[in-house]
Formats: C-alpha cells, sequence, structure tokens
C-alpha cells in the first residue's frame, strides 16, 4: 500500500468499490445491453410522442435537423465516456471546442483556399495539443482530472477570448466548400453525423477489441490494482485524454461547418451536457463501466429533448430542470440495478456453497 | 495499520500547515505588491467594494470547506443560490412581507441541500454526479420559477441596508454574521469531536464507521447545512444587486471550489484548515480585484483564475512527492519506502 | 506634514481657478451653456459584454470620439453578460475616478447603486443600446426609438409577406429591456388597420446565442408550420435564423427580416434568403455615447430636457425627455446598398 501520492491513498475503499464493482462487470455485458435498449427505447417513445403531436418533427428537414443537432454532442461524449471509464472526467471539451472552432475561422479567414482536410488536422491539432496538456498534469503530477481540468477550462476558454479579442467571424468569410460540408447530405444523412458515427464505431470496436481498450475499465475499475498488474495507469490516461481533446477539436471544426458564424463563446457550457450525456448513457461516474454507444445514445436523447421541447410547445425553460432530473433518474437507476444484481448474486452463491 | 496511519496523519499536519503559511504570505505580498504597484488599491474604498464581493463567496466556502474535508463535493450550491432568489422573488411579488420570505427561502435551501444529502448519504451515490444532476435541476427550477424575468422593487431598507457600511467605516455591516458564522464553523470542525470525525471520513468513511463516527448521517446533515448557507447568500445576492434573477450567482461553485482548493483543502477529503481557506478566499478576490482595478481585462482574469486552481493542486502534490523523495533517501525512513516499492 | 502638503495643495487650486478667471481662451468650464470639451477627460466604455462583435464595433467608434476630443478611452468589461460582474467593473471605474462612463446595462435595476455610487464619485455616466433606471444614469443614448424600430420592422415584415400570414419573433434574452420595449409596440403596430391579416403567433428568445437562436429557428418552424416571416430583432438572432433559412428547405419561402449588421448578412441578402434589413451604425451610437458625455463632464449641459451638444461629424444633438438622445432612424440594407457599408 503505497502512502506517498494522494490519488492512491483511499485503496480500501477503491477496493472495497472494486470488489462491488467486480461483480457488476460479471454481469457486464447483459446490463449494459440492458441500459442501451432502455435508452433506444426512451428515444423512441420521445420521437413517437413528438411526431404524434407534430408530424413535421420527422420530416425530411426534420430528421436532419435531429441528426446535425446531435453530431456535436455524440463526438463529445464518446470522448467524454473514454475518460470517465479511466475514473477521470474532462470538463475542459467546451473550451476546447471553443478554440478549435476559432481556429478553423482563422485559418480560412488566412488562407481561403486551404483544403478542408488541413482544417480537420488543425483542429484535431489543437484539440491534442490541450488534452496533452490535462494528460500530463493528470498522469505526471497526479493531480485529480476534476480540479485540472477545470482549471483549464478557464484557461482555454481566456486564451481564446485573448485571440478574437472581440472579433467575430462571420459565415460569409468561410469558402464555400466548407459550408457545403456543413449542408451536404449522403444518402439522406447529414455528412457532419457521418463523422459521429464513425467516430463512435471506431471508438467502440477499440474499446472492445484492444487489450489497451479493455485496460482502461480495469483503471477505472481499481487504478491501484491496475498498476499492480503492470498496466501502464499514467499512460493511459494520459492517452484518454489526448482523445478526448482531440474529439473535442473535431468537434469544433464540425461546429464551424455546422453554424459558419464563430466568436471565442462558442461551445461555453457545454461540459454539463456532455457529462450528463455520458452518465445518462450509463457510464459509471467512478469509471470501470459503461460503453462509448450507451454515451452516444445518451447524447442523442437529451439532444433530441432539447429539439422536442419547443414542438411540443413546453416552456423552454423546462430544459435545464429536464436534464438535472434525467441524470438524478439516470444514476439512481444504475444504483438500484447495481444493489439487484448483487443481491441476487450473493444469493446465487449462498445456494451454490 | 494503525501505526502508520498515525504517521501519515502527522505528515499531513506539516504539509497543510505550510500550505496554509505559504498561502498567506503570498496573500500578503499580493497585498503588499498591489499597494505599491496599483493606484487606487491601498484605499477603504477599495477594500470596502471587496469585502461585498467576497461575502456570497466566503459564506458559501465555509460549510464547502467540511463538505470537501469529509471527501464529499457540492457543485449545486451556485444553483441553490439562483434557485433561493428567483423564490424570493417570487414570494415578493405575491405579497409576501420579506420578513417572512428570507425565512423561507432558507428553509427551502436546506430542503434542496436534504435532496442532496439522500442522494448522497442515503444511497451512496457519487456526490460528483448528484450535485451536478442537481446543478442543472435547481438552475433550471430557478428559470421555471422566474423565467428570465427579473424582480427588483424590493424596498430599499432592505436592499440599502445589504450594502451599508459600519458606522465610521468602509466595511460592510455583512462581514460579521460573516465572522460569527467563520468562527463557529471554526470551532465546530477544529474543536469539536463532530470536527474530528469529519477529518475521519475524509481519510476513510469504512475506518470512521468503526472509530463509531455516523457517516451517513453526518454527511447528510452537511449537505442540508450548506444547501441553507446557500440560499442565505442568495439572500444577500439578491438584495445587494437588488434583483432576483434566475441566473443569479451562475458559475459560483467554480470560484468557491476555487477558492477552497486555493486554501489547502485536499480535494480528497482528509486534510485542510478553514484558516487556509479563508486565506485563500482572500487571495483568489483580492488578486482579481487588484488585477481589474490595474485594467488587467476579463480575458487575463479568466486565465488566472484557471491556473491558480491548478496550482493550488499540483503545489501541494508536488511539494509531498518531493518530500517522499527526500525521504526514501534518508536511510533511516520508516517503513513508507518499502510500502512505496510494492 | 500633512497640513503644509495641503495648503499647499489649496495654494496649487486657487492659482489654476485665477488663471482661469482670467480668461484663458482654452478654458472648458468658464462658458456657461455652450463651451467646449475639456482635453483629457477619462471616458470609460463598459459594454454588456467584451468579446462582443456587436460592441466592439460601437466602443471604437467611442474611441474614435473620445481620440477627437483629446481624451484619454479605455474599454473594460466582463466576458459573460452578467450583472453582478458589471457591478464589479463599475465600482472599479468608480475608484479609478473615471470622468465618464458610457455603459450598456445588463440588467436595468441591479447595477443603479453601483451606478449611483459612480456618479457620486463624480463620473457622469451615460447609458447607450440598453438603459438602466432613468434616475440611475445622467442620459440614454437611444439607437432609435421604440416606435420608430417597430414601425420599421413591421413595415418590412409585413411587405416580404403580402401583408397576410403568421408571423413570429425571434428575440435575445426575455429580460433585455430594450427588445421587450419594441416587442410590446410591434404588437401595438400589429394593430393597425393596414396590418389585420398579420398574426403574431409567438415570441422565442435565443439568448443572443448563435446556437440557441439557430435552434429555436428551427423549433419555430416545425412547431409553425404555415409560418410565413419571421422578425429578429437582435444582430445574433437574425444572422442564426438567416443561416437556418438559407440551408433548409424554408429558404426564400419564409421570409425574414429584423435588426442585423451588413457583414453577417451581406451573404443572405446576395442569396436570396433575406430581401431587407434594418439597423443604426453601431460605431455612431458609440460615437455619439462618448460626445454626450464629454459634454456632460465638460459642463457645457446638464442632461435635462431641451439641452443642445454637438457631437463631432454627427451634428447636433437636443436632449429629449427624460434625458433621452435619439441617434437617429434606423438604415434599410437590401441588395443595393448592403455592400457601401462596412461593420
Amino acid at each position: 500500500m503505497t502512502t506517498t501520492t494522494r490519488p492512491e491513498s483511499a485503496p480500501d475503499a477503491a477496493e472495497a468499490r472494486a470488489r462491488s464493482g467486480a461483480a457488476g462487470i460479471r454481469l457486464g455485458h447483459r446490463l449494459f445491453v440492458a441500459r442501451e435498449v432502455g435508452i433506444g427505447l426512451a428515444l423512441l417513445l420521445l420521437i413517437a410522442v413528438t411526431t404524434a403531436v407534430n408530424p413535421r418533427f420527422l420530416s425530411g428537414q426534420g430528421r436532419r435537423d435531429l441528426m446535425l443537432g446531435a453530431t456535436i454532442l455524440v463526438v463529445l461524449a464518446v470522448g467524454q465516456a473514454i475518460v470517465i471509464i479511466t475514473r477521470n472526467v474532462d470538463l475542459s471539451v467546451g473550451s476546447v471546442l471553443g478554440l478549435a472552432a476559432f481556429a478553423t475561422g482563422k485559418l480560412f479567414l488566412a488562407m481561403p483556399d486551404a483544403p478542408i482536410v488541413l482544417a480537420i488536422l488543425v483542429g484535431i491539432g489543437i484539440g491534442v495539443l490541450c488534452g496533452a496538456l490535462n494528460g500530463a498534469l493528470i498522469a505526471v503530477a497526479r493531480v485529480p482530472a476534476l480540479v485540472v481540468t477545470l482549471g483549464t477550462l478557464y484557461v482555454f476558454r481566456g486564451v481564446d477570448y485573448s485571440w478574437a479579442a472581440g472579433q467575430q467571424i462571420n459565415a460569409a468569410d468561410m469558402p464555400a466548400g466548407f459550408k457545403s460540408m456543413g449542408t451536404a447530405d449522403l444518402l439522406g444523412v447529414p455528412l457532419l453525423a457521418l463523422f459521429a458515427v464513425a467516430v463512435l464505431l471506431v471508438a467502440g470496436f477499440y474499446l472492445r477489441s484492444y487489450r489497451s481498450g479493455r485496460e482502461l475499465y480495469a483503471i477505472g475499475s481499481d487504478p491501484a490494482a491496475a498498476r499492480l498488474h503492470g498496466i501502464p495507469v499514467g499512460w493511459r490516461v494520459f492517452t484518454a485524454l489526448v482523445v478526448s481533446g482531440g474529439l473535442a477539436g473535431l468537434a469544433g471544426v464540425l461546429y464551424a461547418a455546422r453554424y459558419g458564424t464563430l466568436d471565442a463563446a462558442a461551445g461555453s457550457g457545454i461540459e454539463l451536457n456532455v457529462v450528463a450525456a455520458v452518465v445518462v448513457g450509463g457510464v459509471a461516474i467512478f469509471g470501470g463501466s459503461g460503453s462509448v454507444y450507451g454515451a452516444a445514445l445518451g447524447a442523442v436523447l437529451l439532444s433530441t429533448i432539447g429539439s422536442a421541447l419547443p414542438v411540443l410547445k413546453v416552456n423552454p425553460f423546462w430544459q435545464q430542470a429536464v436534464v438535472g432530473a434525467l441524470i438524478l433518474a439516470a444514476i439512481g437507476l444504475d444504483r438500484a440495478l447495481a444493489a439487484r444484481v448483487a443481491h441476487r448474486l450473493r444469493g446465487r452463491k449462498a445456494r451454490g456453497a | 495499520m494503525a501505526p502508520e496511519r498515525t504517521g501519515r496523519s502527522a505528515r499531513w499536519v506539516s504539509t497543510f500547515g505550510t500550505w496554509d503559511v505559504l498561502v498567506i504570505v503570498v496573500l500578503a505580498l499580493v497585498v503588499v505588491g498591489a499597494s505599491v504597484l496599483v493606484e487606487g488599491f491601498a484605499t477603504a474604498r477599495f477594500w470596502g467594494f471587496l469585502l461585498l464581493d467576497i461575502v456570497p463567496i466566503a459564506l458559501i466556502a465555509l460549510p464547502m470547506t467540511l463538505i470537501v474535508i469529509t471527501g464529499e463535493i457540492d457543485l449545486s450550491v451556485a444553483s441553490t443560490l439562483g434557485l433561493a432568489s428567483a423564490v424570493l422573488g417570487q414570494l415578493w411579488v405575491a405579497g409576501l412581507p420579506l420578513a417572512l420570505a428570507v425565512p423561507l427561502v432558507v428553509l427551502l435551501g436546506a430542503l434542496l441541500g436534504a435532496v442532496n444529502g439522500l442522494f448522497i448519504a442515503g444511497f451512496g451515490l457519487p456526490s460528483l454526479a448528484v450535485t451536478i444532476g442537481t446543478l442543472a435541476l435547481y438552475r433550471g427550477l430557478a428559470y421555471v420559477v422566474l423565467g428570465d424575468r427579473a424582480v427588483a422593487d424590493f424596498p430599499i431598507g432592505w436592499t440599502g441596508n445589504s450594502i451599508e457600511a459600519l458606522p465610521g467605516t468602509t466595511v460592510p455591516w455583512v462581514v460579521l454574521p460573516l465572522a460569527v458564522l467563520a468562527i463557529g464553523f471554526g470551532v465546530l470542525l477544529h474543536a469539536t469531536p463532530i470536527g474530528r470525525g469529519l477529518y475521519a471520513m475524509g481519510n476513510n468513511d469504512q475506518a470512521a464507521t468503526f472509530a463509531g463516527v455516523a457517516v451517513a448521517r453526518t454527511k447528510f446533515w452537511l449537505y442540508v447545512v450548506t444547501g441553507a448557507v446557500a440560499a442565505l447568500a442568495g439572500v444577500f445576492w439578491t438584495m445587494r444587486y437588488a434583483s432576483a434573477r434566475a441566473d443569479n450567482g451562475a458559475g459560483l461553485e467554480l470560484s468557491v471550489v476555487a477558492a477552497v482548493l486555493l486554501g489547502g483543502v485536499s480535494i480528497f477529503g482528509g486534510r485542510g484548515t478553514l484558516v487556509g481557506v479563508l486565506a485563500g478566499v482572500l487571495l483568489l478576490m483580492t488578486l482579481r480585484n487588484a488585477l481589474q482595478l490595474a485594467d488587467v481585462p476579463a480575458d487575463t482574469l479568466t486565465v488566472v483564475t484557471g491556473t491558480l486552481l491548478i496550482i493550488s493542486v499540483v503545489g501541494p502534490n508536488a511539494a509531498g512527492m518531493l518530500r517522499a523523495r527526500m525521504r526514501r533517501r534518508r536511510p533511516s525512513a520508516p517503513p513508507v519506502a518499502s510500502a512505496e516499492g510494492a | 506634514m500633512g497640513a503644509a502638503a495641503a495648503t499647499l495643495a489649496a495654494l496649487l487650486l486657487s492659482a489654476g481657478c485665477a488663471s482661469d478667471d482670467e480668461g484663458t481662451p482654452s478654458g472648458g468650464a468658464s462658458a456657461g451653456g455652450g463651451g467646449s470639451i475639456k482635453e483629457g477627460l477619462s471616458v470609460a466604455f463598459l459594454p454588456k459584454q467584451v468579446n462582443n462583435p456587436y460592441f466592439t464595433v460601437s466602443d471604437n467608434g467611442g474611441k474614435a470620439a473620445v481620440e477627437e476630443f483629446k481624451g484619454e478611452y479605455k474599454e473594460v468589461g466582463p466576458s459573460e453578460a452578467s450583472a453582478s460582474s458589471q457591478v464589479s467593473y463599475l465600482n472599479t471605474l468608480t475608484q479609478q475616478g473615471s470622468d465618464v462612463i458610457a455603459l450598456s446595462a445588463n440588467d436595468p435595476n441591479a447595477i443603479c447603486g453601483a451606478v449611483n455610487q459612480a456618479r457620486q464619485g463624480g463620473a457622469k455616466v451615460v447609458t447607450f443600446d440598453s438603459d438602466t433606471n432613468k434616475d440611475c444614469r445622467d442620459l440614454f443614448v437611444n439607437q432609435v426609438t421604440g416606435p420608430g424600430i417597430a414601425e420599421n420592422q413591421v413595415k418590412l415584415i409585413s411587405d416580404a409577406i403580402g401583408g397576410k400570414g403568421k408571423v413570429a419573433i425571434l428575440s435575445a434574452t426575455a429580460n433585455a429591456t430594450n427588445q421587450n420595449a419594441w416587442i410590446e409596440l410591434m404588437k401595438t403596430e400589429l394593430k393597425k388597420p393596414e396590418y389585420s391579416g398579420i398574426e403574431l403567433v409567438t415570441t422565442v428568445y435565443g439568448d443572443d446565442k448563435d446556437e440557441k437562436s439557430f435552434q429555436e429557428t428551427q423549433g419555430l418552424l416545425s412547431a409553425h408550420p404555415d409560418l410565413k416571416g419571421i422578425i429578429s430583432p437582435t444582430t445574433v438572432g437574425v444572422a442564426a435564423a438567416a443561416r437556418y433559412l438559407s440551408g433548409s428547405q424554408y429558404k426564400g419561402k419564409v421570409a425574414l427580416t429584423g435588426l442585423g449588421t451588413p457583414n453577417q448578412m451581406r451573404e443572405f441578402v446576395k442569396n436570396g434568403t433575406v430581401k431587407n434589413f434594418a439597423l443604426w451604425n453601431p460605431a455612431d451610437l458609440g460615437y455619439l455615447a462618448a460626445y454626450a458625455g464629454a459634454a456632460l463632464a465638460s459642463g457645457m449641459i446638464s442632461g435635462k430636457e431641451g439641452d443642445k451638444f454637438t457631437a463631432g461629424k454627427l451634428g447636433e444633438y437636443t436632449v429629449g425627455a427624460e434625458g433621452v438622445v435619439v441617434l437617429g432612424p434606423p438604415t434599410v440594407f437590401d441588395a443595393s446598398n448592403i455592400d457601401q457599408f462596412d461593420f
């Protein structure tokens, strides 16, 4: 048991949690699938009710709006899920998004003929740099992610504001090719939404099929045990933060393509929605369980609620309260399910003995 | 187990002791430096304004210190403040006298805190997730109650008095009740079995339970008190700005948490003092207001706040690592070294 | 020691007065009523938030004016539009002893106490764009009269939809003083017989955030399929709505007008999403606010109704009832003139 650094100083609690967590992991996939199906059903119900009230909700344009509206949140939620699975959190994603979006605009102001690929790379690159800073502070200086990313939330946004200095980049300044990426369709699906789908599939495949992906879960279940197993915990956590940063950077480019008009405030406050989406999507806030698919579904659910409330003519002021209630319901439900599973396991074991 | 624990806590005492002193020294340096460099800093008027800005943050920081020492967190405080403000405005519009509405609103705050406490202490859910949820929920409810309207026609007797200075000074009178509360919380934390129980919980919930601390009950009541204090801060906020609005105090939780951590409270719990936190609040706000007075743009202030927050955690951590490394070099090192080897 | 210094200061002061009394030609305060603007006035612009392009333009207009009358200009403000952080900046300006504070208020009441403290400290306070309560500032420089805006906006949308059909309003935040006043006046205007075919179905709030305004537009069109037109009397809102329309099936079918900046709207006027829209020149607004404040601080005017002052290139202005100075009628921008403007 180590006594020198703070992060592992509560190993007793961690072990206790891991022990109860391990029971959950054994029932793992079945439960998560159930969870994802649950969110999926809630989503379908919401869409059905809203469409019954106003059929245009699912018209061609309505479908496009729903998919486009969810795109950015899904990309951010996938990155956030990867970080939260390792029992960390990245609160700086909104600020990284803002920085990357503004950088995209600046790039096109400086070089109107820049290829779109370059813009995407620049956005991701900025995100990766921000994520590397977060990751280094967390993994090397062993500082809790909550505090580091809360700090960099301020720092990155401040840098963004200073850089923009009140400047706004207008849609007219963006090259037509880039803007058309924001409105183009492929087989009836908006091009931007395909980015989100691609990100989701790659991340899902990696987490499920690669050893290093599985190790992220082990780290989140019990960092101390993971370290004893020889998993390079610091390096994996660093990588998770870099991935989250990179995805936030990509989200910034997508934001620029979709909205066209950019100022330094792009994406402020979105971190709350991202964490909410991930938690609603069944990723445990203390790591070790959950999937990026669940997180993505959570993001789609949240953004669909946002679009449905005005259509249902619900007072838009309810939106934030609904998000809050949903988070509480989701974590409460998780705990109730976990308690039930643990109870059943204990019962089985008792009978078996 | 037992000897190691006492050794560890002794080291903690020395760690937070030095961090406390460091924050106070830095605060003194900032005050001296700004008095020389920033025109208008060393004036009674500056400190009058500064103290008014400090009151809500310091107020909420008191119970927040206790919560963080137990190893939990409450991110919903600013939303509780906003909801309290919105409800106060709505009650006033409905014709309730303020003398009745204010206690009702503080009671509401206690209730909101009890909801947090129920989820965290009762159901054993992680406080981070719960209070992110209630952060959204309470702020959302504030908008539901008051919408985007503002209630502003409070009697001048209340709004004017809230910023009144003590006779013959520029020190606002609200500093007095704040000081009384601070002393109360300080005594509770540092001089009672309850306070010792809080540290024990922060170090290890299970050990605290075995030591006879009613962990769940204590945590529940901590959240209730935090809710009530946040609502009280909401009342002050409403009166100071003569405006009840749903967005009052938005984002304040970040300043409070930053100040608490800057004051040397460990985010993992079990460590920190109230004096350190008050020094942290003063340092954060003095620096901000002094920079503002020196015409430093808002963007830079944002960066400074964030950097301070990171330093406040990297600092003691780095110091701890350094100390551990030095100790390991010494041959007579206690079992720490061998434990680290594992 | 202290007493000696005080005496010395008193002597210097009286010497200064004496030279003034002898009537040096550049003495500013001596001339009653008219006179000229003092040199070296410290003028601070406190917008709703810095980093807001609209205020960047208006504050730069103020800066140009301050440079003309050889004052010291600065712009301070919060990065988020909240009343409480504006109070903190007002306190700072009070301590710094600013002569003129040009302010756009985030809340008409919440900042009144701080404004009054600033005035007690010797500052003249001019609000622009968004007013405080009329008894806590010296002057309000109004971009246009409310009725002027309402008349203009209703006329533009009526022309665009042929005088018949459902329209909606996309506003900023619901407690923005000016927005609400205009919306009420638009409702009154719509009661006129020539607009009897137009029905205002709802008002939604985009919070002056690009993304929120974009989504609210989207929500409007799905909630009201037979919507004919949208009025968005806020620069952020109208640009976001135009962008949504131009990328949707509603382009050219749903009319949009509002208050927007030529640079943001140029593309949508040229691609046919928007026929025309209006705005005052925000740079002129800041310019006029700076001159009004300087005239107050130089003792040329007191801020009462009927006072007259000259605002540089803009010419002469008269203070109206309740201390309001009106910039002038809004400019309507369409494909024929939009390229003449760059802001």
